[in-house]
């Protein structure tokens, strides 16, 4: 188990380091296109005036592509705090009550069984039982719980969670999915504003007499290039979306790889299923950084392709059953019998 | 065709550089994973004072369970980690501790009192993480040491084992076969079916 286990992960960190730089990529080049096709559209448009009046210095380009790499890198950076910022969190640095002291020591517990270092600790103040984890690496990571899970579960089951949040430090989820929540929140919160701005230009643009100039295929790319700036707040969601589903899987066995107690994670995604109410401090946004879909779905609760395609977090039936496999080979492995 | 040999030669120098590289991280890997193991019992070596100044003075008539802590843990405190059987050494003095303090959270727990006042409480829950650190830092420690051990029995890369100086690494064994529960210090300490 430990060297499949192993490769596992070797495997999913390289995938994820890989990722995150596509994604950064994918971004910077959707705001050059954004801007260089914008600059294109208006040089045909203006192409038939007179020499000074053309478009030729293409920096409407120039200045969205800087921007869009200041983003990334600045998303790349800050993302982890501003997650953070945006449940709500507070930090546990000293704990005082008796279930802060065994969160901190149930986190340390799970960094020395993981082999990685020991993460900062928040807490959400928040009644419905989640958890996630965020950060860039095993270095700079963070692993957040909700009043609710603290509330909710007991040591083992807080400690399967925990391992679980460890399992994405580890191999790296938390690097991608930090990263694209951070960049989903910038445009979201871009496309929001431009769809506003367009929707509000067009009355003024169309009042004006436009004249001969503009030929079929302007008017072509200049509805696809605003359909990509409407759009991009769409397919940002839809990018949080398949990137979080198949990792659940893999997170659930490393905790049972690090507490080697599978049925400990089992019962608390019971417990977490059964309180049903959405996590409100939780947007949407963040949602696939969770260990159950915190907007509280009933997506979650199928499989098929409807499923596949909106839902964050795979079957929770399906996670528990795979769980509950691994606690029943594990005992007629050490020869126990089945409760 | 003289460059399809170059070519052969120029892969398997770099799979043999690739191969000792693994190898000599695995060992490193594993040499911390260890340390990590004597950085754990320390913690618990300077926690038992503690826990023993909270109960003596409300266990006078269970001398004998708190003495067998003392020692066990004084025993463990000289225990040295050199030598050929360093490990072993280290895992026999550690099992008796964990089999004395497990007794004394037993009757800890048969003295309701005793575990109505406030720090007792806070110790033994000090005390459960203590020992499931510990407890994990050996799981972390043979699970490197097995990929490690692995590594260097396979074939092909047993054959730069020799070149890597890759000496298998000993497991912790756990000879108390109580011990392999891994909550057992919880289950002493929760009521039953809580």
């Amino acid at each position: 188990m430990t060297d499949t286990g192993a490769l596992n992960l070797f495997q999913q960190q390289e995938i994820n380091r890989r990722r995150t730089v596509l994604l950064i990529i994918g971004f910077v080049l959707f705001f050059a296109w954004l801007g260089f096709g914008g600059d294109w559209i208006y040089s045909l448009y203006m192409a038939d005036r007179p020499t000074p009046q053309q478009h030729t210095v293409w920096w409407f380009g120039m200045v969205l592509t800087a921007l869009g790499a200041w983003i990334a890198w600045y998303g790349y950076r800050t993302g982890a705090s501003k997650v953070l910022w945006a449940t709500g969190a507070r930090e546990v640095l000293d704990p005082q009550t008796d279930a802060e002291r065994q969160l901190v020591n149930v986190v340390e517990e799970m960094a020395i069984a993981a082999g990685v270092p020991r993460p900062r600790i928040w807490i959400v103040p928040d009644p419905d039982p989640n958890a996630f984890a965020t950060g860039t690496d095993p270095q700079h990571a963070h692993v957040a719980v909700t009043q609710g899970l603290l509330d909710t579960l007991n040591r083992d089951q807080l400690q399967a969670v925990v391992a679980h949040e460890l399992g994405h430090v580890k191999n790296l989820d938390v690097r991608l999915m930090t990263t694209l929540a951070a960049l989903v929140g910038m445009v979201a919160l871009m496309s929001n504003g431009m769809g506003r701005m367009f929707r509000g230009g067009g009355r003024v643009s169309s009042g004006g007499g436009k004249g001969k100039g503009a030929g079929a295929a302007v008017v072509v790319l200049l509805v696809l290039w605003l359909l990509s700036w409407l759009l991009a707040g769409i397919i940002a969601r839809l990018l949080a979306l398949a990137v979080s589903r198949k990792r659940e899987y893999l997170a659930d066995a490393m905790s049972a790889q690090f507490t080697r107690n599978p049925m400990a994670l089992a019962s608390a995604l019971e417990k977490i299923e059964a309180a049903d109410a959405p996590t409100t401090s939780i947007k949407s946004g963040t949602a696939h950084l969770c260990i159950a879909d915190p907007l509280g779905r009933r997506l979650t609760s199928h499989e098929g392709w409807l499923a596949d395609t909106l839902a964050t977090h795979p079957p929770m039936a399906k996670r528990i059953a795979i769980l509950k496999g691994m606690g029943y080979a594990q005992l007629k492995h050490e020869g126990g019998a089945i409760p | 065709m003289f460059w399809l040999p170059l070519i052969l030669l120029v892969v398997v120098v770099l799979w043999v550089i690739a191969a000792y590289n693994g190898l000599v991280s695995l060992k490193n890997q594993t040499f911390n994973a260890f340390k990590q193991i004597d950085v754990q019992l320390k913690r618990r070596h300077d926690l038992i004072p503690n826990l023993v100044n909270a109960v003596k003075g409300a266990m006078d008539f269970e001398k004998g369970t708190l003495e067998a802590v003392i020692q066990a843990r004084n025993q463990a405190v000289k225990v040295n980690a050199q030598g050929a059987d360093g490990v072993k050494q280290i895992s026999q003095a550690e099992n008796q501790l964990s089999s004395a303090l497990s007794r004394l959270l037993v009757t800890v727990e048969r003295y309701p009192d005793l575990k109505a006042t406030g720090n007792i409480g806070q110790l033994q829950e000090e005390l459960t993480s203590t020992e499931n650190r510990i407890a994990f830092s050996r799981q972390l420690y043979n699970d490197t040491a097995t990929s490690y051990n692995t590594k260097q029995q396979q074939f092909p890369t047993n054959m730069v084992a020799g070149l890597a100086k890759a000496q298998p690494a000993e497991l912790w064994e756990i000879t108390d076969q109580a011990e392999r529960a891994v909550p057992q210090v919880d289950l002493s300490m929760k009521p039953p079916a809580a």
